[in-house]
């Protein structure tokens, strides 16, 4: 990862703070949908991430387990480590990070989790309301095509240039076949593909 | 605490977790299960497998996690959490889903800084995520069947299906927009369906 170094005063943090709050009340359907804007304010507006430390936080959140929200720590870790001078300056570097850290994710976190709870503990006392069971079982049929459809840009947002994409795509058929009809543990298929990936098939 | 709004009509109890704790230690479990994203995970296990919701209820809960902003699977546990234990039981799932991950996701970062540029490493990440897509869309697909029983109808529910997936996945429309109008549109038309 291509490591930049940056100075970080105590009202940049605050910025930083502030403007992961305002995201988080954006954030309608998943952290994910409000990239385009970190991209913006981190890499274009001030510089405080590389494109390359940007890209790969998405990418090994991804990959690894946990929800993908967790892309914004590994943004706030860089932004930290960038400050402390990178990962190699030592210790101070990597309180830097922890920083970081808490400060993006307690950002992302605190105003949309403290709204969801507010808004369902009245969704559910008034459940028996015509509006409010309109609202749930109306917005079901969407829901399920807005799932098929993150499946279909997830699978082909791995597509780059030089590999061949229809294996890819035959890989992404496979798994949904395989976990629509059977009960595999998903770990099993997961490891098939990281497998299948570092052997150069897909 | 309260029990689930359905849960009346149940023949039996239904299986539910036992104290916060419980909900920490499944969540963490959960989440570490889920590479590429924690859904398909949540609807196998709190489903398929532990049975604290109905296919109907995760649908439900889904559709409300999915429109509130932040992250949807932090928003599902929480919701979860709160109904079994209030307040402790929604932060009991939300740190169950975040605190685990987060420290084998730094832990992955700086083991990445190192293999950045292998390229079985970028082969092995690329066929996570094909697979990882796949999860999601056989997800969305096992819970066409629950549509069956909608206030719209079968038929109409795959129209809206399909338009959904169009303009998302196809024309690339954001996903705001779509939100307003499409379930707009089935909102007020589920409203007209059910009896007052």
């Amino acid at each position: 990862m291509s490591q930049i170094t940056i100075a970080m005063q105590w009202h940049d943090w605050l910025a930083l703070f502030g403007q992961y709050l305002l995201l988080s009340l954006l954030s309608i359907s998943g952290a994910i949908t409000t990239v385009p804007d970190m991209h913006r304010y981190l890499v274009a507006q001030h510089g405080w991430l590389s494109d390359a430390q940007f890209s790969s936080s998405v990418a090994i959140a991804q990959a690894a387990p946990g929800p993908n929200v967790l892309f914004v720590a590994l943004m706030g870790w860089n932004v930290g480590l960038n400050a402390g001078g990178g990962i190699g300056a030592g210790p101070g570097a990597w309180l830097l990070g922890l920083l970081g850290l808490s400060v993006t994710m307690v950002g992302i976190m605190l105003p949309s989790t403290t709204l969801t709870y507010l808004a369902t503990r009245w969704g559910h006392r008034n459940r028996g309301r015509r509006g409010v069971r309109a609202f749930k079982q109306g917005m079901a049929p969407v829901v399920v095509g807005l799932l098929i459809a993150t499946g279909w840009v997830l699978a082909a947002g791995n597509h780059s240039g030089d590999a061949p994409a229809w294996h890819l795509w035959l890989l992404s058929a496979v798994a949904t076949l395989v976990v629509w009809r059977t009960r595999i543990h998903l770990l099993w298929l997961l490891g098939a593909g990281a497998l299948l990936g570092a052997a150069g098939f897909v | 605490m309260h029990p689930s709004p359905s849960g009346a009509a149940a023949p039996s109890d239904p299986p539910q977790p036992k104290s916060p704790r419980d909900l920490f230690v499944s969540f963490t479990w959960l989440a570490l299960q889920g590479f590429g994203g924690v859904l398909a995970i949540v609807q196998r296990e709190m489903v398929e497998k532990k049975r604290w919701l109905t296919p109907e209820q995760f649908l439900e809960d889904w559709a409300v996690a999915q429109v509130m902003p932040g992250p949807n699977v932090v928003n599902l546990a929480l919701m979860i959490g709160d109904r079994y234990f209030g307040l402790r039981g929604a932060i009991a799932a939300v740190a169950g889903m975040l605190a685990i991950p987060l420290v084998v996701i730094l832990m992955l970062a700086v083991l990445y800084a190192h293999y950045a540029g292998n390229p079985q490493v970028a082969g092995a990440l690329r066929g996570m995520g094909a697979v990882s897509g796949g999860l999601i869309a056989a997800t969305g697909i096992k819970l066409i069947p629950q549509l069956r029983k909608h206030p719209l109808g079968f038929a109409a529910c795959l129209v809206f299906v399909a338009l959904v997936f169009g303009a998302i996945a196809l024309l690339k429309v954001p996903l705001g927009w779509v939100l307003l109008a499409l379930g707009g549109v089935a909102c007020a038309w589920t409203w007209r369906r059910i009896a007052p």
